[in-house]
């Protein structure tokens, strides 16, 4: 019994439990010798624990009560260091915190499906060239041959229009299979999905949750219901779930895919997206494996259209762009480095109140405090700092959160938004606040040892070398992780300067775009829709400011695949190679309404059309990749189905967006084509050059195109000069999101620069004195100061240089042929830490220049 | 040593264990457990401090100054070596005596309100 008392007697403070513990023991055991027998016993115990919990617990909370009071007071007495501190923490947890959470979400978070680990694209891929979609023949024998997948799925993402109930409407959706959306685990909120006979039928639709509330009212009674896509009657047959986003969050319906005997046969028609579930216990290598081994004997069988043809897999989870990947965690670094310096610069702040309040702490510990709580005390202010760090650091958080969401790519299949993620600010706090203990603690530790006394007799003389050196390598790293952000920045900055001085090829200002997706069969004729094009396109010109209008398959930058082989002299054309174009069908005036220069020949005329002669208009590299020292007009090639005589040659346009080469140009006229074929080249984006501001121009083209046709939806009006910025909107976001963090960056490194210098000079003022009262200049003073601070900055700037190089090479693919060793961006960085530097060393040094030195001597 | 007014008022009205403890120390100086037991008996038993409560106050008494640990200590023979002494001082006397006026106070209001203690 007694040794269960003395045992629990160490729930008492340590401070309590020395000066009372034997009294207390001695009490007990007095009273316990009284007591006889076993209830006597039970009762005692009772009391033992009744008495020195509640009492315990009361005497912790009275000195937490105590040293919460102390350490309010004490920060109040120290504001800079108090608000300095918090600020500190507050970004290093904020930005943490920001970053971490809008990284996990994007890259770590698992696809909303059940067992997400098991779903994976499977693709067609030619060495070297990368991956296709699958075509309807090679995507049948993967389904016959491979038993590493419990299910296969297709989809093929497209767009239509939506009419049948109030406005058209121009949707996102995707065609898929009878397994697709059951092989995700997903069941639709109500309705059904689709059958294989719903498959063959090709007329049923299931509708997302939004689409649902916003076009059908939320109307429960929608199954059933008759839709018209691109002009087809439809039976809406369900409704998914509102957390169901697929392929893309923004993906409103779902029809079938279906296919004919004859899709089958042409093997090089790839348009399928194939998912897969894989089997329980199968790996991704070994589906991989199978799925090529299929290629090979499919190889065998049709060794012309699959040549070199194999497979690739890669977890759906996998399949954010290399771009947005890298980027998140270029952000992801830059983050760390800021925590790093926030720890580093709380360390120092701390060492430098340290060394101040020993005297403090030594005469706190002389009077009799024990090292206990002296520890305490340092603990509870550490963690007050931490704590308010910490509720500033989540403000923080919160507003920076939704904007670096901007960051994440919306194809992601996952419909919600990041928000800020509880585990990634417990660790950024845990991080500060174990930084703010390790230096809190170990020099009160180290006060609360004997030869702390030294302190008191030494008055301010003692150095606390070793504290100074620790300090002076923290400024160091600050220095440097500060010069990585800023040469990282630096970087970015000039690959962004580099692609806004790409010229595009066509002059972007005072163009409006807007696109009229025509719906299938109506339009399948060329005839047609070339009655649609003219009728639009005349009353345009007709209106007053608009000096041209026409139309094409797609703009440039805003579409950069329509990609298609070219065959000259019957050449064959070689899959892996470059013998390919971008495929254009233009209306006429398309060249002089984007400004593409015609360099020679003519552009497509009316006059253009299925009774002539087909004709071609090719772009400068074109003629440079085929006819070099030749004259090209008049030659022929074969592009989109027929042979075709190049009547013109046009400037080179950047179809592929501004950092990317493009493939070569091919425009034909859009009268050229056989009916019913080339469906995706088929003209639907419309570009009209107009001096009359966009505002005035939609409601003229909402009309005209009204008037052309009632049931034809308008969408995606915008300008040219919008598409072109929203190409580059990615690249000034993240440039502004790396800038910002590395002014945080330098700020904190400035403010450990000078906070490390003006605690050397206070210490030093005696020193410093006797200098002067032994004829040391002013200048000279300043001099040392600096020098020191320099040397500092110089001492962390070198391994900098290093670190910043290596950041830069691993962000190459951002950097738009930027060398990593960029030489502007590495002397502007260094330049900025050597200005926060001298900025730093400027007041301390000032404040050393003008050191008494009799009062200095006098001191203490 | 004088104290004023103020400094006594401020400690009123006393936690009744502390109240206790300067009543037991005012006869004489005690150990620990001698206060407990000089409490118990006076109280008739009513009032039994534990040692963790008895301490806690003790703690907080040498640090206002109502008690101090005894310098002189008892004749040998009933000294107990391993045991603190404490003895209550100047102020914890003046500070005792303001308690009993103001519960004397209290108890002179209730009566004149007619109030009278319940009988058994």
């Amino acid at each position: 019994m007694m040794r269960f008392y003395r045992t629990l007697l160490r729930l008492y403070p340590a401070s309590f439990r020395d000066e009372y513990g034997d009294e207390l023991y001695a009490a007990f055991a007095a009273r316990h010798s009284d007591v006889r027998g076993g209830a006597g016993q039970l009762t005692m115990f009772v009391a033992a624990l009744a008495d020195v919990i509640p009492n315990a617990v009361a005497e912790h909370l009275e000195i937490l009560r105590y040293d919460l009071r102390y350490t309010w007071r004490a920060l109040r007495r120290a504001p800079a260091f108090t608000v300095t501190a918090v600020l500190v923490v507050a970004l290093g947890v904020g930005a943490n915190t920001a970053a971490f959470s809008v990284a996990d979400f994007a890259l770590l978070r698992p696809l909303p499906f059940p067992h997400p680990n098991q779903l994976v694209k499977v693709w067609e891929s030619v060495p070297g060239y990368g991956r296709y979609e699958f075509s309807p023949g090679n995507y049948r024998d993967l389904q016959a041959g491979a038993t590493s997948f419990s299910a296969l799925g297709v989809y093929v993402p497209t767009a239509m229009n939506l009419s049948g109930r109030g406005d058209p409407l121009r949707v996102e959706s995707a065609a898929v299979t009878a397994t697709m959306l059951p092989l995700l685990g997903v069941q639709p909120a109500f309705g059904r999905m689709f059958t294989v006979a719903d498959t063959v039928a090709g007329q049923s639709v299931i509708v997302s949750n939004s689409l649902w509330r916003t076009y059908f009212g939320a109307d429960e009674s929608v199954i059933g219901a008759h839709v018209s896509l691109d002009g087809k009657s439809y039976t809406v047959i369900g409704v998914m779930p509102a957390t169901f986003g697929f392929p893309t969050r923004t993906t409103a319906l779902w029809t079938t895919v279906g296919f004919a005997a004859g899709d089958f046969d042409d093997r090089g028609n790839n348009y399928l997206k194939v998912v897969g579930r894989l089997k329980p216990g199968v790996t991704v290598e070994r589906a991989l494996s199978e799925a090529n081994l299929i290629a090979a004997q499919a190889e065998r069988r049709y060794p012309k259209d699959n040549e070199h043809v194999r497979a690739s897999v890669n977890a759906l989870s996998d399949e954010m762009s290399q771009r947005a990947r890298l980027l998140l965690i270029a952000l992801c670094g830059a983050t760390l480095c800021i925590l790093l310096l926030a720890c580093a610069n709380l360390a120092s702040l701390l060492l430098a109140r340290a060394s101040s309040r020993e005297r403090e702490i030594a005469v706190r510990a002389a009077l009799g405090a024990g090292r206990e709580r002296l520890v305490r005390q340092v603990v509870t202010e550490s963690l007050m700092l931490a704590l308010l760090g910490g509720i500033a650091g989540v403000a923080l958080a919160v507003v920076a959160v939704p904007a670096l969401a901007r960051l994440v790519p919306s194809t992601l299949p996952v419909n919600e938004q990041p928000s800020v993620d509880l585990r990634v600010l417990l660790f950024a706090a845990a991080t500060i606040a174990l930084t703010g203990l390790a230096f809190g603690i170990v020099p009160a530790l180290r006060a609360g040892r004997a030869d702390s006394m030294t302190a008191l007799r030494d008055g301010a003389r003692a150095g606390g070398g070793r504290k100074q050196r620790v300090r002076a390598a923290l400024v160091s790293v600050e220095v440097m992780a500060s010069l990585v952000l800023l040469v990282a920045s630096g970087l970015l900055v000039r690959a962004m300067l580099r692609i806004e001085s790409v010229d595009p090829g066509i002059e972007t200002s005072d163009v409006l775009t807007a696109r009229t997706a025509l719906a299938w069969p109506k339009y399948a004729e060329p005839l047609v829709r070339e009655r649609f094009y003219n009728t639009v396109l005349s009353d345009l010109r007709a209106l007053p400011g608009v000096s041209g209008a026409a139309y094409a398959s797609f703009l440039p930058i805003a579409m950069g695949g329509g990609i298609w082989p070219v065959i000259i002299n019957g050449r064959n054309l070689d899959r892996n190679g470059a013998d390919k174009a971008s495929l254009r069908l233009i209306t006429p005036q398309y060249f002089s309404t984007l400004r593409i220069p015609l360099l020679r020949g003519r552009d497509v005329a009316e006059t253009d059309d299925a009774g002539h002669p087909y004709t071609a208009v090719v772009s400068q590299s074109f003629v440079t990749r085929y006819w070099p020292r030749e004259d090209p007009i008049g030659k022929r090639f074969t592009i989109g189905l027929h042979e075709r005589t190049i009547v013109g040659i046009a400037g080179d346009v950047r179809v592929r967006g501004l950092e990317i080469e493009s493939e070569p140009q091919v425009y034909v006229p859009s009268q050229q084509v056989d009916s019913g074929s080339l469906v995706f080249y088929t003209p639907k984006d419309l570009v009209i050059r107009s001096s009359s501001s966009p505002a005035t121009l939609i409601p003229e083209l909402r009309r005209i195109v009204h008037e052309a046709d009632p049931q034809q939806p308008l969408s995606d009006v915008r300008t040219m000069d919008d598409i072109v910025s929203t190409e580059t909107a990615p690249r000034a976001s993240q440039l502004r999101v790396l800038a910002i963090l590395a002014i945080i960056a330098l700020l904190l490194s400035g403010v450990g620069i000078h906070g490390l210098l003006s605690f050397t000079v206070s210490q030093r003022t005696q020193e410093i004195g006797v200098r002067m009262a032994l004829g040391a200049e002013t200048r000279e003073i300043v001099g040392m100061i600096m020098r020191q601070g320099l040397t500092l900055a110089l001492l962390g700037a070198v391994p900098g240089i290093a670190l910043a190089y290596a950041a830069g090479r691993a962000m190459q693919a951002l950097l738009a042929g930027v060398s990593p060793s960029d030489p502007v961006s590495l002397t502007i960085g260094l330049c900025l830490c050597v200005v926060a530097t001298v900025v730093g060393c400027a007041r301390p040094a000032l404040r050393a220049a003008r050191v008494d030195p009799i009062s200095a001597l006098r001191s203490d | 040593m004088s104290h004023t007014r103020d400094e006594v008022d401020a400690l009123l009205p006393l936690p009744p264990a502390t109240f206790h403890i300067l009543m037991s120390l005012s006869d004489e100086d005690r150990h620990g457990y001698a206060i407990i037991q000089d409490v118990l008996v006076r109280t008739e038993g009513e009032l039994r401090l534990s040692p963790g409560t008895l301490y806690r106050s003790i703690q907080r008494m040498l640090e206002q100054g109502l008690v101090v640990e005894a310098r002189t200590r008892p004749a040998p023979a009933l000294d107990d070596e391993r045991r603190r002494y404490y003895s209550i001082t100047a102020f914890g006397t003046a500070v005792a005596r303001a308690e009993m006026r103001r519960l004397t106070q209290l108890v002179r209001l209730a009566r004149a309100r007619g109030l009278t203690p319940e009988t058994t």
